[in-house]
């Protein structure tokens, strides 16, 4: 418990109520502290601490010894002991991790995260600025701007602050000089330039003596700006901007007492809700209105970004855990592949092409990242090449992750940053320690502001009125293996029978489809994914779908499989040795290739993956064209 | 709260019968209403708490909405440990490993506990979701950073997290948020005249005839508790404010601090909690 402000003290006699409300209509500003070591930063925080009467003579008189103790000022109080917690590192002498503060002003309370200086702890700095509104930069009025003071800047700007305060400490080690301050604040002025700070302010203190502390100091009469104190009880905060957002909320939790009650509990982290808004659940899409607005205090007629609620649905939609509630006008993007920048917090290095969970707002996905596009070097602000990332190296990446998510851009120019669905931590799936924490930049695919419309009408509706279980059965092999050909002797036997099928033919795709497809690499991968969507979009209308195509690559193969339900891909590996293939030609186009007036021809300068698991294997040398088709019908008619 | 419920396998609430465990009680019922709590409280018994504080947990429990498991450490019921004879070990053996048995025996892997990062130095950099290894140690170079709002919950098996919804709450938060919303509370934290004796400057309260007193008789005094544990170990300041508005307001005008009044910080100087913690004390 702290003590109030003098100032307080007889309201607090006369009218404690009135007091009381006067607290709880106080704003909350949580700010982060950083400088290097000997910047005296935690000198200064135990000096704001012991200036705004927040600490019981009880802890005074403990002070007063342990500065005896352990302090560096001899016979005087060191501030700097009310502030260091750990045993650890008072034996060190350095602030070892992110630890918390609090206290008040007449108008605000705060949360001071004082975060450490050392180059080795970038990420106790990152994870005390993730929360934070504001930034206290300590520099020493005889140092001047450091590499750490630009360092500690660049972070805090990563991470989404935007109000910056230069505490120019020591002053009065400077003789309170003008010119040491004046000539801080020019150099200052440029690095914040460059890199885009726009809002600091520049304030001469001591820590150590509480000049322009809390009060303006007499003996910087030159200063004409506030104290530190009023300065923080001046700035905007972003939770302000927060509710002046879109609304958003995602789901934590199904709240399922009974049969006649489903709500959906969250905290808004975004905009503002009421009974009868329409709002948008995704990633499904579906679009429907706020019934209620539920608290144990009663139904809400409204709720802003910052408060937990329970939201009841007025139509029966499926909405679980990860599911984010959006305004129906306004929704955020979907998507699963994105540009980030990444923070490494672990001893381990990244290792790109491993699965690590990713867990952003209240999604867990397991996610893939490539290698670094570029490391960025904190002191210089370069880019540097880089094949993995170290402990508190940071890095631009490009992410994949295994199932859309719903995101929104980390960094908004002018506002508040998105925190709750731009921001995200990376989890070692073996350790279950968080190995990083990153910011979405924009998702790499275009078009992603289309969202998916529901269906009443379901895939499972369209396959049971044709009576039948859908299926694609992806034919794969050498041209002239005899793909085709077997597929089409498929179709005419499921057609036989009542089946509702169709065959996508690789050649007839080219013409139409696909025309403005060749065969590089890239282009081959495109071919296999639009003939894969399309295959998709087909089984999801109840069709069984034959594809007819070389396929070479097993990547591409593995990446339409999942686009479908499991079990619902049939791969058939239509086998003929390249030679076979190449003595029938049917299409003389083996001549060609070996010609050369054919490029990138496959089997012969182009290669041909062969399926490892293929769910029917037709050996062409041993089964004729008719006997592998009633092997395949067979094989999928007795599919459950 | 729901982050906890959503991820972890088997969570408990810590109810220590103190008034931040009332609020942790509140919020929770706050955070699932209309559901019922999704998981029991835990009440680590030592035996020696003050009889107002059984009543209370008493009526806590006879909500059917709450399922109340009390534990207490066999080996010490047998021994017989207590705050007269045992000293630390009485602490030791009660909470701490009467903690870790209950935790073991009934295999919760997550408890939330009330603990606030402005009770103490230590507590300063506590997480809010925090990791203990198979043996409840509490390792302060393997706790994972928080960012944002984002807690990460998973662990392996045999591992657990203790979690303080209320890290960011201040005691006047606590004593705003109780008169806000009426909070019930035990009676002990309001003034009343109560049998006293003064043991090593510190005054306690005979609560029930195990208090070993030969021959001193307990004298009269209006006394209130700023905070509660193990009657022995508690130790009460001299007031006169029976209301929520009058605790709050003597307790801004005093200078002594919330954790003064326990003899168990003091117990190796001001980084014990911290080793307590350690060894698995929550």
């Amino acid at each position: 418990m702290s003590r109030p402000l003098e100032s307080d003290r007889d309201l607090i006699r006369t009218d404690v109520r009135a007091w009381l409300a006067e607290q709880e209509a106080k704003e909350l500003l949580r700010f982060i502290t950083c400088g290097s070591v000997d910047d005296g930063k935690s000198t200064l925080i135990g000096r704001l601490l012991y200036e705004s009467k927040q600490i019981f003579d009880d802890q005074l008189a403990a002070l007063e010894s342990d500065s005896k103790r352990h302090g560096t000022q001899g016979e005087r109080i060191d501030f700097a002991l009310l502030v260091d917690g750990l045993s650890a590192e008072r034996e060190q002498g350095i602030t070892i991790d992110v630890a918390y503060r609090f206290f008040s002003s007449a108008k605000r309370k705060f949360i001071v995260a004082d975060t450490p200086g050392h180059e080795q702890y970038t990420r106790n700095m990152v994870t005390g600025a993730s929360t934070a509104d504001l930034a206290v930069l300590l520099v020493d009025a005889r140092k001047g701007v450091l590499t750490q003071t630009r360092r500690h800047s660049y972070l805090a700007q990563l991470v989404g602050i935007r109000r910056f305060v230069l505490a120019i400490n020591k002053m009065d080690l400077v003789d309170y000089d003008q010119g040491a301050f004046d000539a801080i604040c020019a150099d200052y002025r440029a690095f914040a330039s460059r890199i885009g700070i726009e809002d600091w302010a520049a304030i001469p203190v001591s820590g150590l003596n509480g000049d322009n502390v809390m009060g303006r100091s007499e003996a910087t009469s030159w200063y004409t700006g506030p104290s530190l104190l009023e300065h923080l009880d001046a700035v905007p905060l972003d939770a302000a901007a927060d509710a002046a957002k879109p609304f958003r909320m995602p789901v934590q939790w199904v709240n399922r007492p009974d049969q006649n009650f489903r709500g959906f509990s969250g905290q808004i982290a975004a905009g503002a809700i009421g009974p009868g808004a329409e709002v948008r659940v995704l990633p499904s899409g579906r679009v429907t209105r706020i019934d209620k607005v539920v608290t144990m205090n009663g139904e809400l007629d409204a709720a802003v970004a910052g408060e937990s609620v329970t939201l009841t649905l007025a139509d029966e939609v499926d909405c679980s855990r990860g599911d984010v509630i959006v305004a129906a006008s306004d929704p955020p993007e979907v998507s699963d592949q994105f540009e980030a920048t990444l923070v490494w917090m672990a001893d381990e290095e990244l290792l790109p092409g491993r699965g690590y969970w990713m867990k952003l707002g209240t999604q867990s996905v397991t996610v893939m990242v490539q290698q670094p596009k570029y490391e960025i070097n904190v002191n210089t602000l370069e880019h540097l090449a880089a094949q993995s990332l170290a402990l508190n190296a940071i890095g631009v990446v490009e992410i994949a992750t295994d199932r859309e998510i719903v995101f929104e851009p980390y960094g908004v120019e002018g506002s508040s940053p998105n925190r709750a669905l731009g921001g995200f931590i990376l989890i070692d799936k073996l350790t279950n320690a968080t190995v990083a924490c990153g910011m979405l930049h924009f998702a790499l695919r275009r078009a992603l502001n289309v969202h998916r419309q529901h269906l009443d009408v379901s895939r499972e509706t369209h396959a049971t009125i044709k009576g039948q279980k859908p299926a694609v059965l992806w034919f794969t092999g050498l041209s002239g293996a005899g793909k085709s050909t077997i597929a089409n002797l498929v179709e005419k036997k499921l057609a036989a029978r009542g089946r509702h099928t169709f065959l996508l033919d690789g050649d007839n795709i080219r013409h139409g489809l696909n025309r403005d497809l060749g065969f590089t690499e890239a282009d081959r991968i495109e071919n296999i994914r639009r003939v894969g969507e399309v295959a998709r979009l087909m089984a999801d209308a109840g069709l069984i779908v034959m594809t007819a195509f070389i396929s070479p690559f097993r990547a591409e193969r593995h990446m339409v499989r999942r686009m479908l339900p499991e079990g619902e891909f049939i791969e058939v590996f239509v086998d003929t040795p390249l030679a076979e293939a190449e003595k029938r030609d049917v299409k003389g186009l083996y001549a060609k290739a070996r010609a050369g007036e054919l490029k990138n021809f496959t089997g012969i300068d182009s290669p041909y993956e062969a399926p490892e698991n293929a769910e029917i294997h037709i050996d062409t040398t041993k089964l004729s064209a008719d006997e592998a088709a009633d092997l395949i019908v067979e094989q999928l008619l007795k599919r459950r | 709260m729901r982050e906890t419920v959503a991820e972890a396998d088997r969570p408990v609430m810590l109810y220590s019968i103190g008034k931040d465990s009332a609020v942790m009680l509140h919020l929770a019922r706050k955070a699932f209403h209309p559901s019922p709590l999704p998981f029991p409280l835990l009440h680590v018994d030592t035996t020696w708490k003050f009889k107002a504080m059984y009543a209370l947990r008493d009526k806590v429990a006879a909500d059917p909405a709450i399922k109340l498991i009390v534990y207490k450490n066999p080996e010490a019921e047998s021994k017989g440990i207590n705050p007269f004879d045992h000293g630390p070990v009485h602490t030791d053996m009660w909470k701490t490993e009467g903690l870790k048995q209950a935790l073991d025996t009934y295999g919760f892997d997550a408890a939330f506990g009330g603990a606030r990062r402005d009770e103490e130095k230590s507590r300063a950099k506590e997480r809010v979701f925090s990791f203990r290894d198979r043996n409840h140690r509490w390792d302060p170079k393997r706790q994972r950073p928080e960012l944002w709002s984002l807690y990460n919950v998973r662990k392996a098996k045999g591992e657990s997290i203790r979690v303080f919804p209320l890290s960011n709450w201040t005691e006047l938060d606590i004593w705003q948020y109780i008169l806000r919303e009426k909070i019930e509370i035990v009676p002990l934290y309001f003034a009343a005249e109560r049998p006293t004796v003064e043991r090593d400057g510190l005054i306690l309260m005979v609560d029930d005839e195990r208090f070993p007193l030969d021959g001193e008789a307990a004298v009269m005094r209006k006394v209130r508790f700023r905070t509660l544990g193990c009657y022995p170990l508690s130790g009460a300041v001299e007031s006169e404010a029976a209301t929520v508005e009058e605790i709050v307001a003597e307790m801004l005008l005093t200078t002594t601090s919330e954790r003064q009044g326990r003899v168990i910080d003091k117990d190796a100087g001001s980084a014990s909690m911290e080793k307590k913690k350690q060894e698995g004390y929550f």
